[in-house]
């Protein structure tokens, strides 16, 4: 349970719940309807557990065809998501009359490199934490221009910030942490992350959560979680209200019900052992079909029980994580004070290179791999300033399409055995 | 700006254009098609996620490919795919081109003959829904022999 707090701003919520030793736990939930949304949420809400809210957008207001949401909605179509922009503001203030409470903040999770009109809504219904960054919501998911991405994620804070009340901090978490999903090295997402929250601290956001998704190897992970924390210490600053959250493994899940919950428990303890005062989960039912209110309710408590009896870990041995974020964060900073004009500028130069992401803005030169105990690697860094930790390629030769898949699997069938 | 990954593969072999669909975000399916045409000989120029057609068009006048390989794993393939392949088809130009297409075409997850077949009817030379490669091979190695190019 989450104390009363004064301001039930999103970032007061989850240090509030952290003053407490207790993780807060939150679902990736979103539904068409009003009134399905809203029992989503005081699902959540009610879970045994400490919660926060989750309002996730449909896919048609993420790329802004908001004629196709208005369509879906008319004609009764099932959407995958709630859409902010299509609904009636009164709708959505209905929906979430009595759902939000002291304590209970909603945050609007959606993926889209172009957030205006989707903060014009949220910030016209009283919320104001969202998620996304220029970086993450951009080069993983389409072919707009990176340059665009972070001209409307610029504005797009700035309208946040500017439509936030008084007396409230506006919260905006990076996606960095997450990326493709899986067969990134975490120097690399662990820099992404810092770089975004740098990002909207520099556009005026007071309160940020740096994103981590777990890997194929629990100490690499604690190890990257880890060095998430020192270098947002190092680099933010400090009036800038932050906290980590952990992402439930965002690759392929395991099909079995037992493999899916012990992945989940695996997480809540990562996320238990570093001091991650957040975690994002994912259900039984993930491999298979978007997951009911149910499923999420006991992915919440499953998750907040194992918390709660996973004591914290001393930190882990120091591989090397720290020090290649931190070189790719730093050679970032130096392009330019302008931090927007500086990721442009560094993907163009492939000094940041997201391995098999195909988008036109990056250069695509990066490879990676598991190693033989478990660990993300880096088989080729492309112009990156970091050295390959894989080089000689130790687990493998060329990468072939059977191994691609052997990779794309690795957690789940370790998790289905 | 399309071609973010262009293969060092042989010379010989078949120039296969591998895309995704305009609605979809997906790219491991794209890295894996990509990593098998390579393995068997041939050249790929990969588009990436979210193609819409008139990219797709663009791209097939400008690199004229041996083939194009649309791949799709969001439950909209089949759509999306049928307009696909009449977009490149319509053009004067491209009528020929050869277009196969694989991944989950519908929302169900399961394979479907009647899709099959409408696809199939559209015009495209392979459908492999549900990922079943094996006849994949068998008209790439047609199209290679077609195409008077040397396995390599």
């Amino acid at each position: 349970m989450i104390p009363p707090v004064g301001p039930t701003s999103f970032g007061a919520v989850v240090n509030a719940a952290a003053a407490a030793g207790v993780l807060v736990v939150q679902p990736r939930m979103g539904f068409g309807a009003a009134a399905d949304m809203r029992a989503g949420l005081l699902a959540t809400r009610s879970a045994s557990a400490a919660t926060v809210g989750t309002l996730t957008l449909d896919s048609y207001t993420r790329v802004g065809d908001h004629a196709s949401a208005r369509a879906a909605l008319t004609s009764g179509a099932a959407l995958n998501g709630f859409p902010i922009v299509t609904h009636r503001h009164s709708t959505t203030r209905a929906m979430l009359d009595g759902v939000l409470a002291p304590g209970f903040p909603v945050q609007v999770r959606h993926g889209s490199p172009d957030p205006r009109r989707i903060v014009t809504a949220l910030t016209a219904v009283g919320l104001d934490a969202t998620e996304g960054g220029p970086v993450s919501y951009c080069l993983p998911y389409g072919r707009e221009p990176l340059r665009e991405a972070v001209a409307n994620w610029r504005r797009s804070c700035e309208m946040l910030v500017r439509r936030t009340p008084a007396g409230r901090v506006p919260h905006v978490e990076s996606f960095g942490g997450c990326l493709l999903g899986q067969l990134c090295p975490p120097g690399l997402l662990v820099a992404v992350s810092v770089l975004e929250a740098l990002f909207f601290a520099q556009h005026g956001i007071g309160s940020v959560s740096l994103s981590y998704a777990q890997q194929t190897h629990a100490g690499q992970d604690e190890e990257a979680i880890t060095a998430l924390r020192t270098l947002a210490a190092e680099h933010l600053p400090s009036e800038v209200d932050r906290h980590l959250v952990l992402y439930t493994y965002m690759g392929v899940y395991p099909r079995s019900a037992t493999g899916a919950a012990n992945l989940l428990r695996a997480s809540a303890r990562l996320a238990a052992r570093t001091g991650t005062e957040r975690l994002i989960v994912k259900t039984v039912a993930e491999a298979r079909r978007i997951p009911t209110v149910a499923e999420n309710v006991a992915a919440l408590e499953l998750a907040a029980a194992v918390a709660a009896r996973t004591p914290r870990a001393p930190a882990p041995p120091d591989t090397g994580i720290l020090a290649e974020a931190r070189t790719l964060v730093q050679t970032v900073l130096g392009l330019h004070d302008d931090l927007g004009t500086a990721l442009v500028k560094a993907f163009g130069l492939g000094l940041l290179d997201v391995p098999f992401c195909l988008h036109p803005d990056n250069s695509g030169r990066a490879r990676s791999t598991i190693a033989d105990d478990g660990t993300l690697r880096w088989s080729d860094v492309g112009a990156m300033p970091i050295r390959a930790t894989d080089p000689t390629g130790s687990t493998s030769t060329a990468l072939t399409s059977v191994r691609l898949l052997t990779a794309l699997h690795h957690v789940a069938s370790q998790y289905d055995r | 700006m399309s071609v973010p990954i262009t293969s060092r593969g042989p010379r010989r072999g078949l120039d296969v254009l591998v895309s995704g669909t305009a609605s979809d975000a997906h790219t491991w399916n794209l890295i894996f098609m990509q990593l098998y045409c390579e393995e068997r000989g041939h050249r790929v120029t990969n588009l990436g996620p979210c193609v819409p057609d008139e990219l797709l068009v663009s791209a097939c006048r400008r690199d004229e490919p041996d083939l194009v390989m649309i791949s799709s794993v969001n439950g909209h393939g089949f759509v999306d795919g049928l307009r696909a392949i009449s977009a490149v088809h319509r053009h004067p130009d491209l009528a020929a081109v050869p277009m196969v297409i694989g991944g989950t075409l519908g929302t169900d997850g399961a394979p479907d003959p009647c899709r099959t077949a409408q696809l199939l009817a559209a015009g495209y030379r392979g459908v492999f829904d549900g990922g079943v490669l094996t006849a994949f091979d068998a008209l790439l190695d047609e199209l290679h022999r077609g195409a008077g190019k040397v396995a390599s």
